[in-house]
């Protein structure tokens, strides 16, 4: 037995002596929900009729905790909640910043729409896989990744939606479906593997694992520590967990072979936690190793955009070509990562917001085009503008916001990076990034030119859509159309917000700040 | 000894990294397999590797002494190790299923997914 200490010990060296607050709650909520959610969906696996009902409103539960999480952060500045009372570094911190808010805010707003079309598009033997045990696990991981504010947790997030998308991956085990997990699953569990050696590295060089914590320590390493290898370490893992050139072989392997609300949730959600990743680790901790290799990633982002645009051009798939369509955008958001400054990353998070929504509904819309023209394939499809005017429209408005044409969401972030590429003197980024919308104008016009506007060739039958029109499937379409719509003519918001976010990113003070309020502990 | 297990640490990569350029797909999984090993034991080596100096915070210092082993690497291997294992898990039977479906472990003859002769689009109608 002990003797009792006469003094007290003093805790507050060591632990947050106050109660966190309820709101600062709010940061762990969204994971928290998803996660329990989940596991709830997992118990009641076999009732196929309750996942909906637990689902759907459970997603729309989560995109009102991230608009809230959002509205708090544009209103007060970061806040930071940190795990078991530890002061930090100690503590594993989550820090919501604009930037995470606003990108898990929309992935929610993706996921419901997802969700929703999957009520209709998966059928009882995919719930019978766990469809939606799967997606909220992803929707954790993928929330989880945006929200956190220490660098080893962002790898136990990225495995958590990496294992939930082999699942969804696979579901129903087509031949088709395990070729293309395969190479999915080898490639992706290489590339973070790698980041997992960075982060090895990263904790030798400075000896913690919070952002924030390193963020203020990387000038003082600067001089002396192999900042710029680490970094290209860094790179190398999240250009290939997003899919840049030339790390993107895997994407158009696998991208095409699970259900298209898989598909949707892929094309919109994981090569942006990639990107997403790449942006804070560059631009808000290594900021002047960033400077060094802008010059590298700045090929990458044209030849991913370049490339991304041809393939998209060579396809007869639908289903490839919008997979090729991801890629280009990932060109754009690197492009804007490459230049730099509030200008360019303001650019990169915008455009990175606008391929979010445009890629899931690239996907959706395509899954509508061949349920009603019955093949997937550019060489059969035909005349569904006489069969279904208004998934024609919302084709129209998204094949336009994805090449980047007015007056819908894409045009915007595609300015402010020509912008930005033009002010820095990098001509050539610009050209390629004219190039790649020229490319993909051309390839997303021969698709409506030959899937929606021609007649139906001859030797083809008219066939009767494979399952009949439904609410579950038009809604999301129309919602995220909407969104495409909505941001196109009033940019305002999600302009000011991004440059914002990248402002904070360039200056990460307040994100200190809400980490160590007092200065923390050395 | 920290010396010793850094070339074993290089072996261990190079074998990795030999295996995974294979074509066959059983070979990319022990490749996938060292690689994860590789890792665990740079984390583990990089935390310095010696039982004798507890690692205790000397009165006044805020830090670790330099002769200690960090605990927290090893902690980190802990969580790295589960999840590795998991997805190898994954992966062999992923692989197992696929040589059963496809009929091959030959990744070049793995094209079911990306047909090798698969149409351009129409030039025109």
């Amino acid at each position: 037995m002990a003797a009792p200490t006469t003094a007290p010990i003093d805790l507050s060296a060591a632990l947050v002596m106050a109660p966190t607050p309820l709101a600062d709650w709010l940061v762990i909520a969204p994971m928290g929900l998803m996660i329990g959610l989940g596991a709830i969906l997992v118990m009641v696996r076999h009732r196929l009729h309750l996942h909906g009902w637990i689902a759907i409103p459970g997603l729309v539960a989560l995109v009102l905790l991230d608009a809230m999480l959002l509205w708090r952060v544009a209103q007060h500045g970061p806040f930071t909640m940190t795990a078991g009372r530890w002061l930090p570094p100690f503590g594993i911190s989550f820090t919501a910043d604009l930037l995470g808010a606003l990108m898990a805010l929309v992935s929610a707003l993706v996921a419901l729409a997802a969700g929703i079309y999957a009520l209709r598009d998966i059928d009882s033997t995919g719930r019978r896989y766990g469809f939606f045990p799967l997606l909220m696990m992803l929707m954790a991981g993928v929330t989880g990744a945006f929200l956190t504010g220490d660098i080893f947790n962002l790898y136990v997030w990225f495995e958590i939606l990496l294992i939930s998308s082999f699942g969804l991956l696979i579901l129903g085990s087509e031949r088709q479906q395990i070729d293309g997990a395969l190479k999915y699953a080898i490639l992706n569990l290489m590339a973070t593997t790698l980041f997992l050696i960075s982060v090895g590295y990263l904790y030798a060089i400075f000896g913690t694992l919070n952002m924030a914590d390193i963020a203020r320590q990387a000038d003082a390493h600067s001089g002396t520590a192999p900042l710029v290898t680490l970094s290209a370490l860094f790179i190398l893992a999240f250009a290939m967990k997003a899919a840049a050139f030339p790390v993107n072989f895997w994407l158009p392997a696998s991208y095409h072979t699970p259900r298209v609300v898989v598909a949707a949730l892929f094309g919109g959600l994981l090569t942006k936690v990639g990107v997403y990743a790449l942006m804070r680790v560059m631009v808000m901790l290594f900021p002047l190793q960033r400077e060094e290799l802008s010059f590298v990633i700045a090929v990458s982002a044209a030849l991913t955009m370049v490339v991304g645009a041809l393939g998209a051009l060579g396809q007869n798939d639908l289903r490839r070509m919008a997979g090729f369509a991801v890629i280009a955008g990932i060109g754009n958001v690197m492009a804007g990562v490459a230049i730099g400054g509030t200008a360019g990353v303001g650019g990169a998070i915008l455009y990175a917001l606008h391929s979010i929504i445009a890629m899931t509904a690239l996907y959706l819309l395509v899954g509508e085009a061949a349920r009603i023209g019955g093949s997937w394939s550019l060489q059969t499809l035909g005349g569904i503008y006489r069969q279904a005017p208004w998934i024609t429209a919302a084709a129209f408005v998204i094949f336009l916001a994805t090449a980047g044409l007015p007056p819908f969401s894409g045009l915007w972030p595609k300015i402010v990076l020509l912008k930005a590429a033009l002010d820095i003197g990098a001509w050539w980024l610009s050209a390629a990034i004219l190039i790649s919308a020229f490319l993909l104008t051309i390839a997303l016009g021969r698709v409506f030119l030959l899937a929606f506007w021609r007649p139906r060739p001859a030797e083809m039958a008219v066939a009767a859509p494979s399952s009949p029109e439904a609410w579950q499937r038009t809604a999301p379409l129309a919602g995220l159309v909407a969104l495409l719509f909505f941001f196109g003519l009033f940019p305002e918001i999600p302009v000011s917000l991004s440059q914002g976010a990248a402002a904070s990113l360039a200056d990460p003070t307040a994100y200190i700040q809400s980490v160590f309020p007092t200065g923390g502990a050395e | 000894m920290e010396t010793l297990f850094s070339v074993l640490i290089g072996v261990f990569f190079s074998v990795a990294i030999y295996l995974m350029q294979s074509k066959y797909s059983v070979r990319i999984l022990l490749g996938i397999a060292i690689f994860g090993n590789a890792v665990n034991l740079l984390l583990f080596t990089a935390g310095r590797i010696t039982r004798e100096i507890p690692p205790i915070i000397l009165p006044g210092s805020d830090i670790l002494p330099m002769t200690t082993a960090n605990p927290l690497p090893q902690a980190l291997i802990l969580t790295a190790i589960v999840i590795s294992f998991s997805f190898f898990c994954f992966l062999l039977v992923l692989t197992y299923r696929g040589y059963q479906e496809l009929g091959t472990d030959n990744t070049d003859e793995m094209r079911l997914a990306e047909p090798k002769n698969e149409p351009l689009p129409p030039l025109g109608y």
